[in-house]
């Protein structure tokens, strides 16, 4: 479908195939009183502007300077994350899964692309592609070099396919050197892949890749 | 069903497509789609697992060839028509056939988004493992819905933990009833899985009801 395949001379002929059948789709739904478009303004908006890792990121670093927070968060994380208030798991069930020296998680949906959006936001392209999701079952280590992480095979790595309605993040491991620290700028190191389990938390000195 | 959507173990995919400061939207049909996608649900002519079970059901050219937001869109039309909210017709002629109905304002669409996550169930169901259980993944092979994949049956594992009372998809996604029952997670050994060549240390965990399981 490329969208220059079309060599048709009306307005719409740089639209992929695929775009032009969601503009009708959305005028029809409306027109059938189906859909109300200002709604789909607001999921837009939600999504592009509200929802995202930041969410994700905030959680773990508070559980890196609360160690109560952190044991409610390992034994029931969906109370523990909605405690916090300024983010909230929607009533999806949540699971977390700490990071230690000799254990590393990583998360994938091998079904289709289940992910924890309500904390994390929409899952990346790649999580959602047919290489990760294929692969990070069988090959953990593989992909997770192609991500720059190196594990030794002192540790173990533990992959969890997300096959029921019950959402994993990973809290890894807060990275040395960063006693002291302000919760909102450990918050900085915690990136989203982290919490997916395809790198570890930022080293302070380098930053937030 | 054993379709090209369980592909947890396939080969010759390539590299991960890892992207640097991606959007949230790769372009504006995307998120419309994907707010399409909330607002229909929210009708509840269907529910996730039903709607899982539609995408497995594109034809496996189809899905490999499609993009991810592509995927949904046929996923959707397909959705539509089989619960009778849409004509194939009306969906290739773009005119709508009727009257309209009262769209959902906006806040009830959130409101029912928000209710209807949980798969977890308030139910009586006594659970057939317990934690540090062996067990055994049936070898089944349904023609519709289930969240076991290929590589897990006929593989031994271990209840790591139970996760209480769970719809079960394999019923709900045929409209056949939410068949309430426990939900563990399973740890599994890389080898058991993959065989001598995978890491001796590694595991995979994977989310099984009761009806995947037997003792062993």
């Amino acid at each position: 479908m490329s969208p220059h395949s079309d060599s048709g001379h009306d307005d719409h002929s740089h639209l992929s195939d695929t775009e032009l059948r969601v503009r009708s789709l959305e005028s029809l739904l409306t027109d059938k009183g189906l859909v109300n478009p200002a709604a789909l303004d607001a999921i837009v908006d939600r999504y592009e502007n509200k929802i995202g890792p930041r969410n994700g990121s905030r959680v773990v670093a508070r559980a890196w300077v609360d160690p109560d927070f952190k044991q409610r968060l390992l034994e029931n994380a969906s109370a523990a994350i909605d405690s916090l208030g300024y983010t909230s798991t929607q009533g999806v069930d949540m699971l977390v899964l700490e990071n230690t020296p000799t254990v590393h998680n990583v998360t994938v949906c091998t079904l289709c692309s289940c992910y924890p959006w309500a904390v994390l936001g929409l899952p990346p392209a790649w999580y959602k592609s047919f290489p990760f999701r294929s692969r990070v079952v069988k090959d953990p280590r593989g992909v997770l070099q192609e991500f720059g992480l190196k594990l030794g095979t002192d540790i173990e790595v533990r992959v969890w396919d997300s096959t029921a309605e019950l959402r994993y993040i990973v809290l890894p491991e807060r990275p040395t050197g960063t006693e002291g620290m302000s919760e909102e700028a450990l918050a900085d190191l915690v990136t989203r892949n982290s919490m997916i389990g395809t790198e570890k938390a930022a080293n302070p000195k380098a930053g937030k890749s | 069903m054993d379709g090209i959507h369980d592909m947890g173990g396939m080969d010759g995919f390539g590299p991960i497509p890892i992207e640097v400061n991606e959007p949230v939207f790769h372009a504006e049909w995307e998120g419309r789609l994907y707010a399409i996608n909330s607002v229909m649900g929210a009708w509840g002519e269907w529910n996730i697992d039903a709607g899982r079970a539609c995408m497995e059901r594109l034809d496996p050219v189809v899905y490999l060839q499609s993009d991810y937001y592509r995927r949904w869109l046929l996923r959707m039309e397909n959705l539509l028509v089989e619960r009778s909210m849409v004509t194939r017709g009306e969906l290739d002629s773009g005119a709508p056939v009727g009257e309209a109905v009262e769209p959902l304002p906006t806040e009830e669409v959130f409101d029912r988004m928000r209710a209807s996550r949980s798969a977890r169930v308030d139910a009586p169901v006594a659970a057939t493992f317990k934690v540090g259980d062996k067990v055994l993944v049936r070898n089944i092979h349904p023609t519709g819905h289930t969240r076991t994949p290929r590589y897990a049956r006929g593989r031994h594992g271990v209840i790591d933990r139970d996760h209480g009372v769970f719809i079960f998809p394999d019923s709900h996604g045929e409209f056949k009833g939410e068949a309430p029952q426990h939900l563990y997670s399973v740890r599994f050994t890389a080898q058991e899985l993959w065989g001598p060549n995978a890491a001796e240390s590694d595991t995979v965990y994977l989310d099984m009801w009761d009806d995947y399981l037997d003792a062993g």
